[in-house]
């Protein structure tokens, strides 16, 4: 029982870590292609106001990829700390996919990001642009190489056991490109993209409903965001689904537990809408059910058989409440964006874009609604792969470290307070930058404040030594 | 001669000794202008404290990340023996470096809660330097291990020898830091670094001693690698290296020369590494596991190799030209407001 706690608690730490760190990748992911697009705009348009958007997120997008880098130090160490059994036995396929990420995320860092924030007026335009372009390259391939690992972890391929029972690599294009892959990564860029498209409309809103029509900035910012989210949310949506359908082919379990389905339904399984699942009794409880939807569904067929988790060993189910609301938080909020979508839609159409109060109200509340949708989603997937970490051949309770309890509860406890400080305070200050309207000629990151590495763009905080001044 | 006749795990062992040398030496030195802190609390100086790392900090501390990765990659047992042994000290170090990360940002974003993030730019700073000191005294005192996993409690990692080289690690970066500031900086802010500069010397140098004097007590093969005939042909020079440049040093202080104090201590530091290296190889957990046992299958080594022999060499370049850049002595009149 002790070792179940430590595995309970260490499983804690790595979400609560893990779940602060995403927030802020998502958000720098759709951010840095979203800052790309002003630029390019204004290069192309000439016009002040995508420049002005430009600079006003800019400075946003510097304190999040603060907060992303120092959450994510830790990340490269939690699998070590609390997950070592994991370490030595997946380590000769995941570490070198993490290194790859590390790579990638310095390369970016050491180099385009410092001329990005502090190199305008200082390298010229499409040197400055390139720069833009590769930071929002770089954190896609940030991306891919984390998604590959938990691609891997879900859906594992391409690998040997060797005679220290460690998984080796014999094939690397298969592990790379595992099965889920490919829908994972759309699935979770197109969250990023919707996750920054809803704060930036929900910060146009916001200046709407105070009365701040008059800033262009502010209307274009709000225009660009819901026609994003029009796009972009259908897509998502149906990625989604194709995503549901390549799990149902890979990991069966979590698909039951998503939908509910501790019985097997041979004659067409209903789609359950809400309920209370209950674990123990192996039964969804005040359930309410549109008859064969779920088959219609997943398989395409009223009449489909859909296997329960009846068909899956106990000992092998996932924790099936968590796994079921989640996945219904992420669906009932993926389905409030698209009608967001749409009523900026018809909002647009009747030329009333900046004079609905109910459509800024609408799109403020769905400010915070990508990140609550990417938390919820990731639940879905991670809980529902439990209670394996590879998943079907890695146990989680052989992948923890061999750690007692109060350690693991005491490290969580100082992570815990130290994270919600440090963020409170970050979330502050970003909120507080968001809370000022993007003016006529909107500055960038203040050249009084320090330059982080800037590679190519000598700061003014230094004064170089002999020649190479800004600009010459 | 194709890639499988070379000893991969050999050239790896180089690549991760060689990533955590550079982060110990580029973050040490910004971990120890914040250590500096304390003794200098004009707002105006702490100003020109933090520009001078400011543009280098970034990039400094991913070679932390990289040292780790690294690890992970091509020794995954040791990475799975290591950091469980090394935990607390680990964890304190992790959660020092995300207060200090973020003190960078914050504390210009704000009038009222500067002192705070003051304070959580030196104590983070502490607690990590602290925390690697440990962490390096933990392991060098050997870890229990068991079949692949560590087999020891959760409080091994403490003890005097660790709490000593905890200390050294902050006195050493600590000179680092003011060494630094002298290189950076002028008038007051220099003098004052100067003077700070020399009792830290003297202290680095006896941690220095004390360390070396302890570390071949732990354990009969650290004994025999340092002392026993004919090892110690190669092996004394490391020692008689330390003591030239802790002169050269200690004169270069006395003359109050610009950049030579932190480019000696910066060799002091390399020689230290140099004797570390001297008595844990060939192992990776010292005393139990080699670099051969604790090695990723060659396709590991062989993939991640591939990358990495593309893009260190450019991060590498890119750092070597953005210290170029910020080269010079940082400019009082600009960075703060």
């Amino acid at each position: 029982m002790a070792h179940l706690d430590a595995v309970l608690l260490a499983r804690a730490q790595f979400a609560f870590t893990m779940g602060f760190h995403i927030v802020f990748p998502a958000f720098s992911i759709g951010l840095a292609s979203y800052l790309a697009v002003l630029e390019g705009l204004w290069l192309v348009t000439g016009r002040q106001v995508y420049l002005d958007l430009f600079k006003y997120w800019l400075k946003i997008f510097a304190v999040g990829f603060a907060m992303g880098v120092v959450s994510g130090v830790v990340m490269s160490y939690q699998f070590g700390t609390n997950w070592s059994g994991f370490s030595d036995k997946a380590g000769p396929i995941v570490g070198p996919l993490m290194a790859y990420e590390v790579m990638s995320a310095f390369f970016l860092e050491a180099g385009f990001l410092g001329v990005m924030l502090f190199g305008m007026g200082r390298v010229g335009k499409g040197l400055h642009y390139l720069a833009t372009l590769l930071v929002a390259a770089g954190t896609l391939f940030s991306a891919f190489w984390i998604l590959t690992v938990n691609s891997w972890m879900q859906t594992p391929a391409g690998y040997a056991t060797n005679a220290q029972g460690q998984f080796v690599p014999a094939d690397w294009w298969a592990i790379v490109f595992s099965p889920s892959f490919p829908y994972r990564f759309v699935h979770m860029v197109l969250a990023a993209y919707l996750t920054t498209g809803l704060v930036v409309g929900a910060v146009g809103a916001w200046h709407l409903l105070r009365g701040r029509r008059e800033h262009e900035g502010v209307r274009v910012m709000f225009g660009m965001a819901m026609g994003l989210v029009l796009v972009v949310a259908p897509l998502q949506i149906f990625a989604g689904d194709a995503h549901g359908l390549n799990t149902l082919e890979h990991q069966p379990a979590k698909v039951m537990a998503m939908e509910g389905h501790f019985e097997s339904h041979p004659n067409g399984a209903p789609l359950v809408l809400f309920g209370l699942p209950d674990q123990d009794a192996a039964t969804v409880r005040y359930k309410v059910e549109v008859p064969k939807l779920s088959s219609l569904i997943l398989k395409h067929s009223l009449d489909a058989p859909l296997a329960g988790l009846d068909s899956v060993p106990r000992e092998n189910w996932p924790p099936v409440p968590v796994v079921f609301w989640s996945f219904r938080i992420m669906v009932g909020l993926g389905f409030l964006m698209l009608g967001l979508g749409l009523f900026g839609l018809l909002a647009r159409l009747k030329g009333k874009l900046c004079d609905w109060r109910t459509l800024h109200l609408y799109a403020l509340a769905m400010g915070p609604a990508g990140f609550v949708a990417v938390l919820a989603g990731w639940t879905t997937t991670e809980v529902g792969r439990q209670p394996f970490t590879v998943y079907g051949v890695l146990r989680t309770a052989d992948s923890v470290s061999p750690l007692g309890a109060p350690a693991v509860a005491g490290s969580l406890a100082a992570f815990a307070a130290i994270y919600l400080a440090v963020f409170a305070a970050g979330m502050f200050y970003i909120l507080r930058l968001m809370s000022a309207p993007p003016h006529l000629g909107e500055r960038g990151p203040s050249p009084a404040e320090p330059v982080r590495t800037a590679g190519l763009a000598p700061g003014p905080a230094i004064t170089p030594g002999h020649g190479l001044q800004p600009g010459e | 001669m194709s890639l499988t006749d070379l000893d991969l795990p050999t050239i790896w062992a180089f690549i991760v000794a060689f990533a955590v040398f550079a982060y110990v030496v580029l973050d040490g030195f910004d971990l120890g202008v914040a250590l500096l802190f304390p003794f200098c609390p004009e707002r105006h100086d702490r100003d020109v404290m933090m520009n001078s790392v400011a543009p280098v900090w970034d990039g400094n501390e991913t070679w932390l990340v990289l040292g780790g990765g690294g690890l992970f990659a091509a020794f995954p047992l040791a990475y799975a023996v290591l950091m469980p042994a090394l935990y607390a000290p680990l964890i304190a170090m992790l959660l020092g470096l995300v207060l200090r990360g973020v003190a960078f940002e914050f504390r210009w974003r704000t009038e009222r809660a500067r002192p705070v993030w003051d304070i959580a730019f030196t104590g983070g700073s502490l607690v990590a330097a602290l925390g690697q000191g440990v962490a390096l005294g933990a392991m060098l005192q050997g870890v229990m291990v068991s079949g692949r996993a560590y087999a020891g409690g959760w409080w091994d990692w403490l003890s005097a020898f660790s709490l000593l080289t905890g200390a050294a690690v902050v006195c050493g970066y600590a000179l680092l830091g003011a060494t630094w500031l002298i290189m950076k900086t002028g008038g007051e802010l220099q003098i004052r670094a100067l003077k700070l500069a020399r009792p830290l010397a003297l202290g680095t140098l006896g941690f220095i001693v004390a360390v070396s004097l302890a570390t071949p007590f732990l354990e009969a093969a650290y004994w025999q690698r340092w002392f026993a005939w004919p090892g110690i042909v190669l092996t004394a020079p490391v020692p008689l290296a330390v003591a030239a440049v802790a002169l050269f040093l200690l004169r270069s202080l006395a003359d109050a020369h610009d950049y030579k104090p932190f480019v000696l201590s910066l060799v002091l530091f390399f020689l230290c590494f140099v004797g570390l290296g001297v008595s844990i190889w060939p192992n990776v957990v010292p005393g139990r596991i080699s670099i051969w046992q604790a090695a990723a299958p060659h396709e590991s080594q062989v993939f991640v190799l591939a990358g990495t022999a593309i893009l260190i060499p450019i991060i590498l370049t890119y750092t070597a030209y953005a210290y170029w850049v910020f080269r010079g002595k940082v400019d009082p009149e600009h960075g703060y407001h």
